[in-house]
């Protein structure tokens, strides 16, 4: 399979990637990782006139925490790069639970989050974890750089709020206030698969008691699920068997599965159930 | 040499230039921005060690590695090779000697039919350039975008754990 004729430039600085994508508009498409990006040109459901390859831009390779206690991912960090982070492992549990089980390691290789994030797949999971952690995306044009919550980049599926000219450059997860726990449970058929059932859960506690909550769902509903009602039953209090089973009920409520190939609409709710009690579980026995 | 790939024969399509290294041997190549990394391997160089399965970024036997990372080649452009240094599995044999992990594939029986052996090996390769002591599980999830449909990962795991035995040998007499 071949994509369909475009041209190509592989700029060696932003400024210059942001000059092109401006110029060429809606027919210009960036290439970072090109793992969702490449395959989907080739099935020709993308046919840009232009690619923006930013693989020469090492300068959006980091992933840092900065001053405050953000976390800041740029636009060329790989997957591999949040899966053999130190960083991540101490300072945020539910994206190095998330990391490991994107896709394959010879994907995670080449595939970027914030790539992940622009290409929002309904079954993606990096749109739920950095939901449920109410995370942003920067956006930066040429005359433009605006932080966009994460709920309102992703605009449907496979559709997201840059404008023409924009590009993302970088995720922000805000910084924690208190102690973060949590995790991402997938159910895949195989390494690779899409998720079955993807669930994101973060936590921040202070003295015990859950001060901010998100549950996030991949892969059970046309988009990616925000258990708002779900994470509101953690608030406030600390982690009981009573507020876990009530945030799993909520969480099974909101999924949208359907019965398909990977499983029926039932059991997939049955394993947001399932997934969301294990999450909250193990977060309750560390805390 | 400069090597012209192209499938489209339309006056006006634009080529890139572009220069990489191959197996340590240099070359340049114009190319079409939408050619693939595995037809400029197989059909522009005729190294045809690297095979082409599912086209869908699923099956990794066209994996090879870039600057030693492995990819899948059907999932990268050819222009994307600009300024890298790509390894194909016809680049792991010295002229006299089967590398390690060649070996181990011979010494365990680690292919059936061979489709998906070459992508295997250099994921393995790049497993063991990280970390010459794996465990079984570490070689499982290293392994874990390559499909072989023979169903025989049984024996591919042995292959690469025999490999990762001699290389610890070779670098414990290295050190002596």
């Amino acid at each position: 399979m071949y994509p369909a004729r475009f041209s190509y430039q592989a700029p060696h600085s932003l400024d210059e990637a942001i000059a092109l994508l401006a110029d060429n508009g809606e027919d210009a498409k960036v290439l970072a990782g090109g793992q969702s990006l490449i395959p989907l040109m080739k099935l020709r459901f993308a046919s840009p006139s232009l690619l923006v390859d930013i693989n020469n831009l090492n300068e959006l390779g980091y992933h840092h925490q900065a001053p405050d206690g953000s976390l800041h991912v740029g636009a060329l960090c790989r997957h591999v790069d949040l899966e053999r982070s130190t960083l991540l492992k101490d300072a945020q549990p539910t994206m190095a639970a998330a990391a490991p089980v994107i896709a394959d390691p010879i994907v995670r290789n080449r595939g970027t989050l914030v790539g992940s994030l622009c290409h929002a797949d309904p079954q993606g999971d990096w749109a739920a974890v950095i939901t449920a952690l109410n995370g942003s995306v920067i956006a930066r044009g040429p005359a433009s750089n605006r932080a966009i919550p994460i709920t309102e980049f992703v605009t449907g599926p496979f559709s997201n709020a840059l404008a023409p000219g924009e590009i993302a450059v970088e995720a922000v997860v805000p910084p924690p206030r208190g102690v973060r726990k949590g995790g991402y449970l997938k159910l895949e058929r195989r390494v690779g698969d899409f998720a079955t059932v993807g669930t994101a859960v973060a936590l921040e506690l202070s003295n015990g008691m859950v001060t901010t909550a998100g549950i996030a769902l991949t892969g059970v509903g046309g988009a990616t699920i925000n258990a708002e009602e779900a994470a509101k039953a953690l608030i406030g209090g600390p982690l009981t068997p009573e507020t876990i089973r009530q945030a799993a009920d909520e969480a099974a409520g909101a999924a949208r599965p359907r019965t398909d190939h990977r499983g029926s609409a039932e059991y997939k709710r049955h394993m947001v159930r399932v997934f969301v009690t294990r999450i909250l579980n193990n977060a309750g026995e560390q805390a | 040499m400069t090597i012209t790939v192209t499938d489209d024969d339309t006056p006006g399509v634009p080529l890139n230039r572009i220069a990489f290294t191959i197996n340590g041997a240099r070359k340049r190549a114009e190319v079409e921005p939408r050619l693939l990394l595995v037809h400029l391997v197989r059909r522009g160089l005729g190294l045809t060690g690297t095979h082409m399965g599912c086209d869908t970024t699923n099956c990794g036997a066209c994996t090879l590695l870039v600057d030693g990372v492995p990819v899948k080649s059907c999932t990268m452009l050819a222009v994307q090779a600009d300024n890298k240094d790509i390894t194909t599995v016809e680049g792991l044999a010295s002229q006299s000697e089967l590398h390690p992990i060649q070996e181990g594939f011979t010494k365990e029986h680690g292919l059936q039919c061979g489709f998906c052996t070459p992508g295997m090996m250099l994921a393995a390769t790049a497993l063991l350039k990280d970390n010459l002591d794996p465990t079984e599980e570490d070689v499982r999830w290293a392994l874990s975008g390559n499909l072989c449909r023979c169903t025989g990962y049984q024996n591919i795991v042995k292959s690469v754990l025999w490999a990762a035995e001699k290389l610890r040998a070779e670098k414990l007499r290295e050190q002596q």
